[in-house]
């Protein structure tokens, strides 16, 4: 089965006055249909760059990028843009305080042209309830609402125009833990519900570990280890990857166990 | 028996606004014995960050707060001393870390002025050279392998890992008794986040240094604290020593939030439900249990 | 907007404020039904009641042709707010728009207009203005285009700055992904966020256009006799100082009643709005 994006020997390098800093070096790796790819990785690592090349927010230096099959151009049009959706880490950001929830939520509806211009206000009713929020929000302004709430109508808003990619940049990393095990719960129930693809990107390795299918771990630029989370866990093979998982800052007894274990493990 | 470093008894704080007035705390206790480092844990709104700014004498400051309760440090009251008497603790007596290393520091002056800065709070009359020998040392005992090249950089030129070593060695320059850490490090990269923890956790245990540690994290509480309050809408729900809280958490929304947090040992994401009635449930005291 | 009103008058300095102004904008609107001599403002003589000091009815005197200083004070008002409110809404969008798109396509759009504005930013308001009058004829309607001409880029600036800092915002990223126009992106979703801080700065210009105005009538520039205006008042009653105290004190106070107003107004709207940039 072909894959859904195929990511080909791409490298990112940006120009700072006199200096060139290669943000990404050499990547290669595909995203099967419906499955969740985390990208995890530090500050540095490139895991943004990654994220940013694939919306088209700008080209890449060197390599390609496939959609199904066909090269993804440097400028995007509006099928691509509807495909491939991005949810923000900082939900306070990325909805404009001075518009409602409704029309944040009607724009990709209006320039998609999704449904009828009259049944706009039942979609977005129906998004908003699909998101675990009642529809009388969309008369709302974003301050009116809480961290997760606000999420939810970024999560709604990727979704809106019938994304099949939606790219998922650190989306609980500004969350309480109880609200971001509700948002993780809703991005694993969409998945399901809408047959979506993910790219997860992430620097916690312990939320990857529960919601990823596979994981691509960064390091400078650079993709140092891809595989299962199961495997990734058990027998990480980057001496990278180890240290990432032993600075987890964990809570139950059987995972300092397990951290332990790993840091016993002698690649020598 | 000594005296508690920090004894919070029966602290309120509300805010009046413009639509009323808000209840933030609602009678808070706390101590703090000599040496020992306590964490403070809650999710944002919680009051945690309140209470720190309440025993820094911040908050005091404001015509909109209202404060109530005992605030002992060191068996001093600190809601019966001045505003100015207050200012002199700080920095002296009590010192804090912030979350982001790099916005607390001032991007102006050199690492070796901010630290000739600190000295003087405690020390008026120390000279250029002194000052710098003795930041020298301080910036070694948080390995920092260069001490002259850092104390001769601006912060902007420094990493974040960097910029909290010497938040933490600034921070205990003039030997604190008591030190306020808010939510130190979650601003950095997961890995520097832990050396700068560890790194933490032995100097202040050398240095016999008290430490309020707030945070939103357990994992990383867990690691760094001998006691630990969890803190839910201004109400302590939960203390004990952190491993007897952590093996046996016995409040609802403790077990809520340890429920919550993703494993690396996988498990898939828990099943949350809204806040719920139990979180409301009279504390859980672990030393009064092992007592019983 | 309802919270908005009640803070503006909790505050006294804002309280006062917005006292002038109410008052300075309703005697302009209502200036035919409060004055006791409409038809002083044109060019009426009644030589049996010139230079009198106040009393009644003439409570500010009256000039040296016998008109009552009171109606001409108020008629002139009316003249001034109508040139600020005319010059705000010429100079505002063009200012607006350039600032948004210079701030938001950035590279050589930007460069070449952000150049043209620092052109126009670097003379001074008044020399530009009395050069502009002094090449045409000084009329009501060419006071007014060289006021535009000189107030569009003090907006741009503005814009472009808050245009600058809100394209790094999140929401431009959502709306660039989602593949919205350039268009909507700038009217839509940067424009509704510059809005407190224009309506701030407009209730401060509103005095300064007012200002500008009666400099430039000063100079025998702006305004043309017989229609009143308060710095040919000011200019004209000089000469007969101190005796004939009321012809410059009056329309001295009018002059700076309407601007305290406009600018303790326009302070409070910038704290309440959170417009400080």
């Amino acid at each position: 089965m072909n894959p859904l994006l195929s990511v080909s020997h791409v490298s990112k390098t940006f120009r700072l006055g006199n200096h060139e800093i290669r943000a990404v070096d050499d990547v290669s790796f595909d995203v099967a249909e419906g499955e969740c790819l985390a990208i995890v990785g530090e500050s540095g690592s490139g895991k943004s760059t990654i994220a940013n090349m694939v919306l088209g927010i700008y080209p890449p230096s060197d390599g390609t990028l496939t959609y199904r099959g066909a090269e993804l151009p440097a400028r995007r049009d509006l099928s691509h843009r509807r495909a491939i959706q991005l949810v923000q880490q900082n939900p306070l950001s990325s909805l404009n305080p001075k518009r409602s929830i409704g029309a944040s939520l009607r724009l990709p509806l209006d320039v998609h042209k999704i449904g009828a211009a009259g049944d706009r206000r039942d979609r977005i009713g129906a998004l908003l309830e699909e998101v675990g929020l009642p529809d009388d929000f969309a008369g709302r302004s974003p301050a009116a609402l809480s961290g997760g709430q606000r999420q939810r109508v970024a999560i709604a808003r990727a979704l809106a125009c019938e994304s099949e990619l939606v790219v998922l940049d650190e989306p609980t990393s500004a969350l309480d833990v109880l609200v971001q095990a509700r948002i993780l719960k809703l991005l694993q129930q969409l998945r399901a519900q809408r047959s979506l693809t993910y790219i997860f990107i992430t620097h916690d390795l312990a939320v990857v570990r529960n919601i990823a299918d596979r994981v691509a771990v960064f390091e400078k630029g650079k993709l140092v280890e891809l595989d299962t989370p199961q495997r990734l866990f058990a027998e990480p093979s980057a001496e990278y990857t180890r240290s990432l998982i032993s600075a987890v800052p964990v809570v139950g007894n059987d995972e300092v166990r397990l951290r332990e274990q790993l840091a016993g493990i002698d690649h020598g | 028996m000594s005296v508690a470093t920090l004894d919070i008894r029966d602290l309120y704080l509300s805010f009046r606004g413009y639509v009323g007035t808000v209840e933030v705390l609602h009678g808070i206790s706390l101590h703090i014995d000599r040496g020992e480092r306590v964490a403070l844990v809650g999710e944002s709104g919680s009051g945690k960050s309140v209470t720190a700014r309440i025993v820094l004498g911040l908050l005091q400051e404001l015509r909109s707060a209202h404060v109530s309760g005992e605030l002992l440090f060191e068996g001093t009251d600190l809601t019966t001393l001045s505003a100015a008497a207050r200012h002199d603790l700080r920095g002296t007596k009590m010192s804090m870390i912030f979350q982001d290393p790099t916005s607390s520091l001032n991007p102006v002056y050199t690492i070796a002025t901010q630290f000739h800065e600190v000295q003087k709070r405690a020390l008026p009359t120390l000279g250029a050279a002194e000052s710098r020998a003795m930041a020298a040392k301080m910036l070694g005992d948080v390995s920092i392998t260069e001490p002259d090249r850092v104390l001769d950089s601006y912060p902007f030129q420094l990493s974040g890992g960097m910029n909290q070593r010497v938040m933490i060695a600034m921070a205990l320059a003039n030997e604190p008794s008591l030190l306020i850490a808010d939510e130190p490090g979650t601003a950095l990269d997961v890995t520097v986040q832990a050396q700068t923890l560890t790194l933490m956790h032995d100097l202040v245990a050398e240095h016999e240094t008290s430490v309020l540690f707030i945070s939103h994290n357990l994992g990383v509480v867990r690691e760094f604290a001998d006691r630990v309050y969890v803190i839910y809408k201004g109400r302590i729900v939960e203390k004990g020593r952190t491993q007897a809280l952590f093996g046996n958490p016995g409040h609802p929304y403790t077990r809520a939030l340890m429920a919550a947090v993703p494993k690396i040992t996988g498990g898939g994401v828990a099943d949350v439900e809204e806040a719920s009635e139990a979180f409301a449930e009279p504390m859980v005291d672990h030393d009064r249990q092992a007592v019983a | 907007m309802r919270r908005t009103i009640a803070i503006l008058l909790q505050n006294p300095l804002s309280l006062l404020g917005v006292t002038l102004v109410t008052i300075v904008v309703l005697s302009a609107i209502f200036a035919d039904f409060i004055v006791p001599f409409p038809d002083h403002k044109g060019a009426v003589v009644d030589f049996a009641n010139f230079n009198k000091a106040p009393e009644w009815p003439y409570i500010f005197g009256t000039d040296l042709v016998g008109r009552d200083m009171f109606s001409r004070i108020v008629y002139a008002y009316r003249i001034s707010l109508i040139l600020g409110i005319v010059v705000l809404a010429i100079a505002v969008p063009i200012g607006v728009t350039v600032g948004l798109v210079a701030g938001y396509l950035g590279g050589w759009t930007e460069y070449a207009l952000m150049r043209v504005t620092d052109v126009f930013l670097s003379v001074p308001p008044l020399v530009l203005a009395m050069s502009i009058m002094g090449v045409l004829e000084p009329t009501l309607l060419n006071g007014m285009m060289a006021v535009t001409a000189m107030w569009w880029p003090w907006y741009t600036r503005l814009v472009y700055n808050i245009t600058r800092a809100e394209k790094e915002e999140g929401y431009v990223l959502a709306a660039e992904v989602i593949g919205a126009s350039k268009l909507h992106v700038i009217f839509r979703e940067i424009l509704p966020n510059c809005v407190p801080a224009i309506i701030t700065k407009m209730t401060l210009d509103l005095g300064f256009v007012i200002i500008i105005a009666s400099s430039l009538s000063f100079l025998g520039l702006g305004v043309q006799p017989p229609t009143p205006d308060l710095g040919s008042m000011v200019a004209d009653g000089a000469k007969y100082l101190p005796d004939s105290w009321w012809l410059t004190v009056f329309p001295g106070l009018a002059i700076l009643a309407a601007v305290f107003g406009f600018n303790l107004v326009g302070d409070a709207l910038r704290e309440i709005l959170g417009a400080d940039q």
